[in-house]
């Protein structure tokens, strides 16, 4: 180093301006990244509202589906068969999602927690066409009959990793202080768990299903052999049951114009039920009871 | 030097630690514990048997398929289902190739995000853009799918291919040759990178924003200008676990059915052209499932789901491995 001769105060200033110019190129560059990322979302916004609120109307919410060529029509049974199916996966998926939550927060660092925290993040990879594939095998071919229950069984497991995750994030935000006090009480582990550990845990355990029920609430590719759709009014957990993903995944890809363009009111009518699902999730985590735990989130 | 430990339930052997009962000595206070701890066990345990069930089944339905078409299930390229040919290799490389196009599209906008909200974005709107960000994470499938349908393939057929292909002369490229379809090996890339941007944007994000205050700070300190402190000291920082974030994009790109189905145009033929129709696994088994006719179909078609189940696997096996990696260091 010392043989170089040092720069001159001119080289140098030179340099820094480089590395400046450079510096406001990469500034540039990266702002244009993040607006380029969410124009997609602006558009999609946009296409949806105009061609959603082309078919919208008080019929579209209570009508059943309309044969081709004739016009109206709804969404009704599609938004019925949707709800079902969620309250289906959610009595599969949660509490199994919960208990596995509960067992890693806490046996933390041992080999099985360990190993089941790491398969339970491949788990959630899966792709969902084969948890349907599995769903089909295990069970609409040995009953012979599509249904809403191998339906909300392929939406249940796709919750269980969502859920068993977001438990152990938030059963590990409790202090373990309080955990520690309610023993020193003689609280036996497992009133101390769910009594003391899992209420203080709630609010945002229940934000975390709720997001986990957004989140499989628009899946279409588990239903397709599974839940099958119908056109018809059913509530039937043994029988084949609508859905408005796979109603719009129908529409969408058939010949006719007015099915085109109910996939559009149903594709805002699937949005719009994810968000509302999304919104009470973030205001029970900022409830009163939210504070202990919602807050120590950041988000 | 440090404040003296004591001991707690947690580091105590069990020979310290004091009885299980409480001042009644009710002999049942041990029972729901074992129970309690027992349920948990079990949920638990359900997370690794149901990836084990998901594999034997699929294994088991698919060995009829296995056992008739050997290998040719794998390197065959006809896909005929009356003459029982069922040749994947199209769908198998149209998988690979819709995913590895999405990722390179995506990974930079991806990263470019990342930085964004972690670091360059002025702080009043790092939060309402990251939530943006994950808007864009929560809509569903078969909505991009109907989107990507009626406006990025029209506008693909009728802006964006003549233009790269005539325009810009590429079309004397392989890559870009033949006409002009919508539904397209490009179109079907394009919509998985809208769909994968955001979960490597949020994996991204949170690796940045964990690479600890010093290294910044020793940077800034050394005279970098913010550019450089992000390029010398956070994503050096992070690299593997950037890596993994990539991956775990690429997992999600391979899986996903109903976007790319709709909008591929789901021809059987290996992938030559970014403007022709392609196949993918996922869209294969969308398509054919539930009117297979006959039982070696339905098992090839398991076959199929048990190669797209086999690749995923890996693939998310090696992201998750990679981010865990970085987040343990941290």
């Amino acid at each position: 180093m010392s043989a170089l001769a040092a720069p001159s105060r001119v080289q140098r200033t030179e340099r820094m301006a480089r590395r400046r110019r450079m510096g406001s190129f990469m500034t540039v560059v990266v702002w244009c990244a993040a607006l380029l990322s969410v124009v997609p979302l602006i558009l999609i916004a946009a296409h949806l509202i105009i061609g959603g609120a082309r078919v919208l109307s008080p019929t579209f919410f209570t009508a059943l589906p309309a044969p081709p060529g004739v016009s109206g029509g709804g969404v009704a049974n599609g938004v019925a068969g949707t709800l079902v199916l969620l309250g289906i996966a959610s009595v599969i998926g949660m509490p199994i999602g919960l208990g596995a939550g509960l067992y890693l927060a806490e046996h933390g660092r041992t080999r099985l927690a360990t190993i089941v925290r790491y398969l339970s993040d491949v788990l959630s990879g899966l792709p969902s066409i084969v948890v349907g594939i599995f769903a089909w095998e295990l069970i609409v071919r040995p009953s012979g009959q599509f249904s809403a229950l191998a339906g909300g069984f392929a939406l249940g497991m796709i919750m269980i990793p969502l859920v068993a995750r977001a438990t152990e994030e938030m059963v590990r935000l409790v202090p373990v202080a309080l955990r520690e006090a309610a023993l020193a009480l003689g609280f036996t582990r497992w009133r101390s768990s769910l009594q003391i550990v899992l209420r203080t845990a709630l609010p945002g355990i229940v934000t975390a299903a709720l997001v986990a029920v957004a989140r499989v609430a628009g899946e279409t590719a588990p239903l397709l052999f599974t839940a099958f759709g119908t056109p018809f009014w059913s509530l039937r957990l043994d029988r084949p049951i609508a859905a408005l993903p796979l109603q719009i995944y129908n529409y969408a890809t058939s010949p006719y114009d007015d099915w085109r363009a109910q996939a559009w009111g149903g594709a805002l009518v699937l949005i719009a039920l994810v968000l509302v699902i999304s919104i009470i999730a973030r205001r029970v985590t900022r409830s009163r009871f939210g504070a202990a735990t919602g807050g120590a989130r950041g988000d | 030097m440090s404040a003296p430990t004591y001991p707690t339930a947690r580091t105590m052997s069990s020979a310290e630690r004091p009885p299980r009962s409480n001042a009644r000595g009710d002999r049942w206070v041990g029972w729901g514990d074992r129970i309690y701890g027992a349920l948990i066990t079990a949920c638990a345990l359900a997370i690794p048997l149901l990836l084990v069930l998901v594999a034997a089944i699929i294994a088991r339905s698919a060995w009829p398929a296995v056992s008739t078409v050997g290998a040719e299930l794998v390197t065959g390229t006809t896909w005929d289902v009356p003459r029982g040919q069922f040749g994947a290799l199209p769908a198998i490389l149209g998988t690979l190739a819709s995913s590895l196009l999405s990722l390179i599209i995506a990974t930079p906008l991806a990263l470019g995000v990342a930085i964004f909200v972690s670091e360059l974005a002025p702080p009043a709107i790092r939060r309402p853009f990251a939530f943006l960000v994950d808007v864009l994470a929560a809509i569903p499938s078969v909505v991009y799918g109907l989107w990507a349908l009626y406006v990025l393939v029209p506008f693909l057929r009728e802006v964006v291919m003549p233009f790269l292909g005539d325009t810009l002369g590429l079309g004397a490229l392989p890559l870009f040759k033949g006409p002009a379809y919508g539904p397209s090996l490009l179109a079907a890339s394009l919509v998985l990178s809208i769909m994968i941007l955001p979960y490597i944007a949020a994996v991204a994000r949170e690796l940045l924003q964990a690479v600890p205050r010093s290294q910044r700070e020793a940077a800034l300190a050394l005279g970098a200008t913010r550019w450089e402190m992000v390029r010398d000291a956070v994503l050096p920082y992070a690299r593997s676990g950037l890596v993994g974030a990539a991956i775990l994009g690429l997992g999600r790109a391979l899986g996903e059915t109903m976007a790319v189905t709709m909008v591929i145009g789901n021809r059987h033929e290996l992938p030559s052209s970014l403007f022709q129709p392609a196949y993918t696994m996922a869209s294969l088994l969308a398509n054919e499932f539930n009117e297979a006719s006959g039982a070696l179909h339905v098992s090839a078609l398991m076959a199929v789901a048990g190669i797209l189940l086999a690749i995923t696997l890996i693939v998310n096996a090696i992201a998750r491995w990679l981010v865990w990696r970085m987040e343990a260091r941290t």
